[in-house]
């Protein structure tokens, strides 16, 4: 096995047999492991569609996805593809299933049949890795919805996953829901965890190590978060937005200033105007 | 006319240990033609502040006084309340119930007992307002189209009941940018074209700086700050402290003046920050 | 505003009635309320007075909190007394006009008042010491042996979790959508049976499409945490029979006796 922890070849998707249009068209990609990748397009580029297909809840029409070598479309290996690959959904109300936090943290692992005593422990480190502890016995009808999405994330590592994907977590959020759950991933990045985000916001995918855009079902644009938020015209064209400071360096460039045309941060613009 | 709020007080569950002060002196005029932003997180009191404004809930103390209507006063006033101030609210698009547009956006005017041509009339014009071709949307079952086009069917249903002011909670809530880009214009235009009076409610200063003429920042239930966006802007260090959302430009601007760069603080775009700039650094190094 | 509602009434205090197992608080409420239909005399309510305010005293639940249960009921148990009093034949101690009222009368109709007060005081105190979730796994747990008859226990015991998790965010949602409808100008309070009942459409048809789709959701979140039934399942939380449940049942059991030595004499 290779360092691949997700290999998509070719796939093609559509919903039904009639549709003319696939809603994945012919899309590759590899996913290292502990990479921090975000795909970001606009609704309907097939950017969630892509991450039910890489946990097995829709299989390809055509090709192949493999998770740590398994292939999704084998079914005897469904539910370690799904343990290897947890998944984070939008609505954080419609993903929590039992009335006391602690008790849904538990809810995957005592799906896989693990012991007792081992899920308390899981449960326990997931509760602390997303800095819920204090609020294990909560109903999570009482919690904010950042707060909710970290709950999520916890029940995804309490099922030992080696990869995280988030379908959108973050839309239904406010300013400091999203932070709460991007500061979440970033520390799970740095512990090495395999992250997968879909996003339509420039601001998160900016903190990721790899940039894929999607549109009409493929992939576009693929890289570094600089190499590919230089491209302002070609994001603009997907329907997306481009971080700001990105747009200002390039007008600035324009204008004959020294200011290289991929920065993406808001420091590193400072730091050059006020050399 | 306007809307006025006289130092309002509002206070859930009230005698019992979940008691919270949601509002607290609040005072505020809405006149006619105003394009008014509303900004706070979750929990600031804004959700509560509209409901107050149509009479959805009445407040503990003040009074909220909707053309020369004084709330609560008259409860038969009340649906002449609620018909002069629209209230859209955060994903509108899950109070849709009909099983075409046009009878879903016609519910409103039925329950002001208009008659059947006039409520075609405003049927019509609504769905024309927020960017629908009438003849070809109508008789589409709502639960077929896209989010973005739920929430636009959503939205004229409340425009239908023809309201003097039309509150919108969060509009773009959940869309892409181009669905939101697409909401912020059909609003622009209502308010230029309709003669409506906007409130746009957000978290987020960004999405509502370059629509409306004034923001009132919400913050524990008090009014904050308030002033043009511009002079709202000035102060995003503060914004972001209270857990609001604000541009990058924002940032950048106020970086810039903390390591002693000359510029403006209350610059709203990239367009404007890019002059600002320049200026500056060529009459540093010219 | 619906965000304070309690399910199941729990008082959350330690003390030792919380403490125990729920299979075997269960078992006892049921018990309990049979002894309540064993009694045929004045005398031996007695006994259950003195048992029931025993276990409402060491489960530290303020006596206010199991009466209030009562309340929802105090209708019932007034018109289950007039009906007693009035419908069984007998000794006639007092006539107005066609009214009777018979000795044994009296004597059924207050029997009848006992048994539903304690009965509901009784399942009250069980609701207010055990929180849902563990009720629902002593249920689960209880049931399990019936599976052999085809009794879905563990999908019971889901569906009742799912329920409770969701009812707080389903009567949020009402409440929204009401307030949206009544923007558009929407009257849910006034009018006859069948015109509210008409304007209920408008709130209903939203928020069994907000079910479904909340359903279908959850469904396909459940599944990508690896839910596959109840099959191989483990729970963290480990139902354990202690000390104190020993001690529970023996106590009940000499209350148990003592009603039926009561009956017997």
């Amino acid at each position: 096995m290779d360092d691949y922890i997700i290999k998509i070849e070719n796939v093609k998707f559509k919903y039904s047999k009639e549709d003319t249009d696939y809603a994945v068209d012919g899309c590759s990609l590899n996913i290292k492991k502990g990479e921090f990748t975000a795909i970001i397009g606009h609704n309907g580029s097939g950017k969630s569609t892509l991450a039910k297909l890489i946990n097995s809840i829709l299989l390809p029409t055509e090709g192949k996805i493999y998770v740590k070598g398994m292939d999704t479309a084998d079914d005897s290996k469904l539910w370690d593809i799904r343990q290897a690959a947890g998944m984070v959904f939008q609505n954080p109300d419609n993903q929590l299933v039992a009335t006391i936090v602690e008790e849904d943290i538990a809810f995957g692992p005592e799906n896989q049949g693990v012991e007792s005593s081992e899920i308390r422990r899981r449960v326990d480190d997931a509760l602390n890795a997303v800095g819920m502890y204090e609020y294990r016995k909560r109903p999570p009808h009482l919690l904010s919805g950042g707060q909710k999405q970290r709950i999520a994330i916890a029940g995804v590592l309490a099922l030992n996953s080696d990869c995280i994907i988030l379908d959108e977590p973050t839309a239904m959020l406010d300013p400091s829901g999203r932070k709460e759950v991007m500061d979440t991933l970033k520390k799970l990045d740095a512990q090495g965890k395999t992250i997968l985000l879909i996003t339509h916001y420039m601001d998160e995918a900016v903190l990721a190590d790899r940039v894929v855009i999607m549109d009409k079902g493929n992939i576009k644009l693929d890289g570094t978060p600089k190499d590919v938020f230089k491209n302002i015209e070609a994001i603009k064209k997907f329907g997306l937005d481009v971080p700001q400071v990105t747009e200002l360096a390039q007008e600035l460039a324009k204008e004959g200033l020294n200011i290289p045309p991929d920065i993406i941060n808001v420091k590193d613009l400072v730091d050059l105007l006020c050399q | 006319m306007s809307i006025k709020a006289e130092n309002i007080k509002y206070i859930y569950s009230e005698g019992t240990p979940f008691m919270t002060v949601a509002l607290d002196e609040i005072n505020l005029e809405i006149k006619e033609g105003d394009f008014l932003g509303v900004i706070g997180h979750t929990g600031s009191g804004k959700s509560t502040l509209i409901q107050l404004l149509n009479g959805l809930e009445k407040p503990s103390d003040g009074k909220i006084i909707v053309n020369d209507i004084v709330v609560g006063e008259d409860k038969k006033k009340l649906s002449k309340i609620r018909q002069t101030v629209g209230l859209v609210f955060q994903y509108p698009e899950y109070q849709l119930f009909e099983e075409t547009v046009a009878k879903d956006v016609a519910f409103g005017p039925m329950n002001l007992n208009l008659s059947e041509e006039e409520t075609e009339k405003r049927v019509k014009e609504a769905l024309e307002l927020v960017g629908f071709n009438y003849k070809s949307i109508k008789d589409e079952s709502p639960f077929d189209l896209s989010g973005g086009q739920k929430r636009r069917v959503a939205i004229a249903g409340v425009l239908a009941m023809k309201p003097d002011y039309l509150i919108l909670d969060e509009p773009t809530a959940g869309l892409d940018p181009a669905g939101r880009n697409e909401i912020f214009e059909q609003i622009k235009k209502l308010h230029k074209k309709a003669n409506v009076t906007v409130v746009l409610v957000s978290h987020s200063m960004e999405d509502i700086a370059k629509l409306v003429n004034r923001v009132i920042v919400l913050y524990k239930g008090k009014i904050h700050m308030q002033g043009t966006p511009k002079e709202i802007y000035s102060q995003s260090e503060e914004l972001k402290k209270i857990g609001l959302g604000v541009p990058q430009v924002a940032e950048i601007v106020n970086e810039l003046r903390k390591r002693g760069f000359n510029i403006r603080p209350d610059i709203l775009t990239v367009e404007e920050a890019k002059e600002e700039i320049l200026k500056e650094v060529r009459r540093n190094y010219v | 505003m619906f965000k304070n509602l309690t399910i199941g009434q729990h008082y959350p205090v330690e003390s030792p009635v919380h403490d125990l197992d729920p299979r075997v608080k269960i078992i006892i409420t049921l018990a309990f309320l049979v002894s309540l239909f064993l009694i045929d005399s004045f005398s031996t309510y007695i006994i259950v007075a003195v048992f029931l305010t025993a276990a409402i005293t060491i489960s530290k639940v303020p006596v206010k909190f199991v009466i209030k249960g009562l309340r929802p009921i105090l209708m019932i148990i007034i018109i289950t007394f007039v009906i007693n009093l009035l419908m069984t034949p007998g000794r006639i101690i007092f006539q107005v006009g066609f009214i009777k009222v018979t000795e044994e009368g009296l004597k059924q109709a207050g029997f009848m008042a006992i048994r539903l007060t304690l009965l509901i005081m009784g399942t009250s105190l069980l609701t207010l010491t055990t929180s849902p979730i563990i009720l629902t796994d002593g249920i689960e747990s209880l049931l399990k042996p019936f599976k052999r008859f085809g009794l879905p226990a563990h999908e019971l015991a889901m569906m009742m979790t799912i329920a409770l998790r969701f009812i707080p965010t389903l009567m949020e949602e009402t409440e929204k959508i009401m307030k949206a409808q009544k923007s558009r100008g929407a009257d849910f309070e006034s009018g006859n049976i069948m015109s509210r009942a008409k304007n209920l459409v408008p709130l209903l048809v939203p928020l069994f499409i907000s079910a479904f789709r909340r359903a279908d959701e959850l469904a396909m979140a459940m599944e990508a945490r690896c839910y596959r039934g109840g099959e191989n399942r483990t729970r963290m939380r480990q139902l354990k029979i202690s000390k104190g449940d020993y001690a529970a049942s023996f106590i009940f059991i000499v209350y148990f006796a003592a009603v039926i030595a009561l009956k017997i004499w």
